[in-house]
Formats: C-alpha cells, sequence, structure tokens
C-alpha cells in the first residue's frame, strides 16, 4: 500500500521543528509500524536525506520507548497496543498519516519524535522503591500474600513508564504513571512501611517536574497500551487522604 | 500546609467544596419550585429564610469562603494545567473526555459572573427596580412579594435568557463534577467506576432539566 506521512522533524531541542510530509510506497500490511518506518528511512538515507529519529528497543511491546502519537492518538488506533505491536494491515492503501512526539512541557523534545523522559525516572526516584537491607534472599512464600492483592499489584506494575497517560491527557498530568506506582507497593507489605512518605513525595514530584494536575478526563487510562486503570488514581487519592489520619504509633 | 499545595490535595478540595456547592443548589432547588405552589409558596419560603436573621449571615459567609476556595483553586489548577502543555498536536483527538470536563474553567467563570448578576437581581433588587420585591406592594399576608418578582421578571425574554445560558453552563460545570468527585475521594474502584459516572451525569441532566423548567415555564405563561 501507499500511504501519506506527516512526520515530525526536529533538529534538536532548542529547533522549532515543523511537519515535514513524506511518500510511503509500498508498504506490507504484515509490517509493522516501525518496520514501516525503517522502510521510509532507508529511502531517506539512500536519497541523502537524515531519517526520521525515533525511540525505540524492544520491539515487543514491554519497553515502552516507541513515544508517538499517531493521528492524535498515543501509540496509534489500535487499542492496548504499543507502536512497534502496531501493524500496518491497520491501515489502508492512501491513508494519510501524522506522527508526532508526546508533547508536554515535562518531555522536552531531543530530537524529531524522540522526548525525553527524565521527569518519570525523578518521580520514581521520589519514592518508586521499597527499602530493604540486602543480603540473603528471603525464602520464596515466606512472607503470604492473598492472591487478589498480588494480581492488584500485578494489574499496576504492567505499567512500562512510557508516558503515553501523560500524552493523551489534556492537563500532562502524570498521575495514572504515578498511581500504578503508589498502587502496586501501597497494597503489598513490603511497600506499607514506607506508604505514607511515598505517596507524598511522588506527588509532590509531579508538580516540581513541570506536569500537570489531574482532573478526570480519563484519556490516561483509554490511551494506556498496557490498560491501566483509574482505578489506581482512586487508589493514590486514598493513600494521600491516609497521611491525614493519625497513625497507631501516635506519629 | 501541604493540601493547599499538593496536586492531590487540591484536587480533594475542588472535590469537597464542589460538593457543599451541589448542597446548595439542591436547596436552593428545592426552595425555588415553590414559586409553581403561588405567591403562599415562595412568600413564604422567603419570609422563613429572611427569619433565620443572624443565620443567614453565617450561611453567606460559609457560602463566599466555599466560593472562594472552589474558585481560587480551580483557575490555579487551571493555569497550571496550560503551562504544562505549551504545544498542541497537529491532530488533536479526545478519546473519552467530555466536552463539559474540557471547560469546566470557562463554564465555572460563566456561573461566577451569573452568581454576582443573580445577587444583583434577586437579593441586592437593582437590576429591575420596578419590578423588585422592596419596591412592590406587600402580598395579602403581608409578606414580600417575592412571587411577583419572579414571576415578571421572567415574564421578560431577556431575563430568561439570561438565565437558560447560566444554567447550561451550571449543568455542564455539574455534569463533570458529579460523575467525578467520588473518583478523587478515592471511593471508586475498577467496578463501580462506570455505575457512578453515569449516575452523576443523569443527576446533572435533572437539575439543569428543573433550573431551567423555572424560567421558561414562567415565560411561556405555561405555569402562572
Amino acid at each position: 500500500m501507499d500511504l501519506t506521512l506527516h512526520v515530525w522533524r526536529q533538529k534538536g531541542p532548542q529547533d522549532k521543528g515543523k511537519l515535514e510530509t513524506y511518500p510511503a510506497k509500498g508498504i506490507s500490511s504484515d509490517m509493522s509500524f516501525l518496520e514501516m518506518l525503517d522502510e521510509v528511512n532507508d529511502g531517506l538515507i539512500k536519497s541523502g536525506q537524515e531519517p526520521i529519529a525515533f525511540d525505540h528497543d524492544c520491539r515487543e511491546g514491554i519497553c515502552g520507548m516507541c513515544s508517538q502519537v499517531i493521528n492524535g492518538r498515543p501509540h496509534g488506533k489500535q487499542e492496548g497496543t504499543t507502536v512497534c505491536q502496531l501493524h500496518m494491515r491497520q491501515y489502508n492503501d492512501g491513508d494519510e498519516i501524522f506522527i508526532e512526539p508526546w508533547r508536554a512541557k515535562a518531555f522536552p523534545v531531543q530530537k524529531d519524535l524522540i522526548v525525553d523522559r527524565t521527569s518519570l525516572d525523578v518521580i520514581m526516584q521520589a519514592g518508586g522503591y521499597v527499602s530493604c537491607h540486602t543480603g540473603g534472599v528471603d525464602d520464596a512464600n515466606a512472607l503470604l500474600i492473598p492472591k487478589p492483592t498480588a494480581d492488584y499489584a500485578m494489574d499496576a506494575a504492567e505499567c512500562i513508564g512510557c508516558g503515553a497517560c501523560i500524552a493523551a491527557c489534556p492537563n500532562s498530568s502524570a498521575m495514572l504513571f504515578t498511581s500504578a506506582k503508589v498502587a502496586q507497593l501501597a497494597a503489598l507489605p513490603q511497600g506499607k512501611p514506607e506508604a505514607r512518605k511515598r505517596v507524598l513525595a511522588m506527588t509532590q514530584a509531579i508538580l516540581d517536574e513541570g506536569f500537570g494536575n489531574c482532573t478526570n478526563h480519563y484519556e490516561c487510562e483509554a490511551a494506556c497500551p498496557k490498560g491501566i486503570s483509574v482505578k489506581f488514581i482512586a487508589k493514590l487519592n486514598r493513600e494521600y487522604l491516609k497521611t491525614m489520619m493519625p497513625t497507631s504509633t501516635g506519629a | 500546609m501541604n493540601l493547599f499545595k499538593s496536586t492531590v490535595g487540591r484536587k480533594i478540595l475542588m472535590a469537597v467544596t464542589g460538593l457543599c456547592l451541589v448542597g446548595f443548589i439542591s436547596v436552593h432547588l428545592i426552595g425555588n419550585l415553590s414559586v409553581f405552589a403561588g405567591p403562599d409558596g415562595i412568600n413564604a419560603y422567603a419570609e422563613h429564610l429572611h427569619a433565620l436573621g443572624p443565620l443567614v449571615w453565617v450561611f453567606r459567609l460559609i457560602m463566599l469562603g466555599l466560593f472562594a476556595v472552589h474558585i481560587t483553586f480551580g483557575v490555579q489548577l487551571y493555569l497550571e494545567n496550560r503551562a504544562a502543555t505549551p504545544d498542541s498536536y497537529a491532530v488533536q483527538k479526545s478519546l473519552v473526555t467530555t466536552f463539559s470536563a474540557k471547560t469546566m474553567v470557562f463554564t465555572g467563570l460563566i456561573i461566577l459572573a451569573f452568581l454576582l448578576y443573580h445577587l444583583l437581581h434577586f437579593t441586592v433588587q437593582i437590576t429591575n427596580p420596578d419590578i423588585s420585591a422592596h419596591n412592590l406592594a406587600l402580598d395579602a399576608a403581608n409578606r414580600l412579594d417575592v412571587f411577583t418578582m419572579v414571576t415578571k421578571s421572567f415574564h421578560n425574554a431577556f431575563i430568561v435568557l439570561v438565565y437558560i445560558v447560566a444554567m447550561v453552563a451550571l449543568t455542564l460545570h455539574i455534569f463533570h463534577g458529579i460523575s467525578s468527585w467520588v473518583q478523587t475521594l478515592g471511593w471508586s474502584t475498577g467496578t463501580s467506576q462506570d455505575k457512578v459516572t453515569a449516575i452523576g451525569k443523569l443527576v446533572a441532566i435533572a437539575y439543569g432539566l428543573a433550573y431551567i423548567a423555572i424560567p421558561l415555564l414562567l415565560l411561556a405563561r405555561i405555569v402562572k
């Protein structure tokens, strides 16, 4: 099939950038979206032009690198997939496709479709961990965790930190991402000791990094390639409210 | 205090003050509907309210506080959110959000403008002095004739239009508000989410229809 691509081209962080139009001819419906871009880049290189820079790593839908908004939708039109798992059979001959990077103040564009997602790491560093002594590994199942709790934590842990939730959010809020980490750890016994400190530090980091505030649009959940539910945001709000209650130790 | 600075704290403040204001419009609506019971309905209601004396001022101060918090943080959050999204997409698509959710700050400011007009109209009574209760004869039971003031006001198509526009804005505002406070207070779960949202939207539409019915039915002389 033959397609027309409108791709965001930006030389570097300081460049203004603009959409450029490229033909993509003879694209096989079996290709993934990234393979289609590889083909286009091949052509660009052969004709002496600068190839389109885009992030990619695992190409099996689990690394969360491919930060592309395709026709206004993060990771393209197929629900629950990353760009590498989006295949060209989803498109028809003659389609026009707009490809843009994530857009948020906290995600500055580095080049073309590549954004800097360090701000998500900063949120993680603020509290997305459990402190523990190093040393011998605990026996498996020494600490019993009920199956529903384990499942709940696992659902939250599915987040791959790609940033689609922020790209889709009209406020560029990182609440779904943060809530997945807060909920996962708050549900498990290992995470409970630091639950109060964590929710306060991580939500503060959201603002410090220049993300917006959550106003319950739920665009994040709809755009998430891993189907992270906004119920985790409700859980984060509960965890925040808990910080206002006295603890049993009187703190 | 963290509550006034934190992203979640301010969201919770918006929900709690918003809920209190929904409580206010609920009571206000019941009071307003007494106009359909004729002069004995709304005039008696107005007299009972004024009989509360200093409590009226306590109530007004509480309302002022609620509005101050709700408006201050609403505008502040809006400005922060706009600053967080400096560039828009060439192709902008909404997946599930509503027009109502995207226009909260604007419908909110329309409601604020209307509130000021509404107070000047029916409380201070300076926009239409000729048909204001202060200048009208007392009713048969020696009460301020609020009924005549309201019905005569709503026989004016322009005033009715102002009220309808404002009530549409209010409906849009609470359409998002009533359907999302459960989430903000952390009470929603994955399974209850859709039901709570749907019920919230229906309740908002019911409020809107009831509020719009008052000026419209009076203008159309369906209720006299």
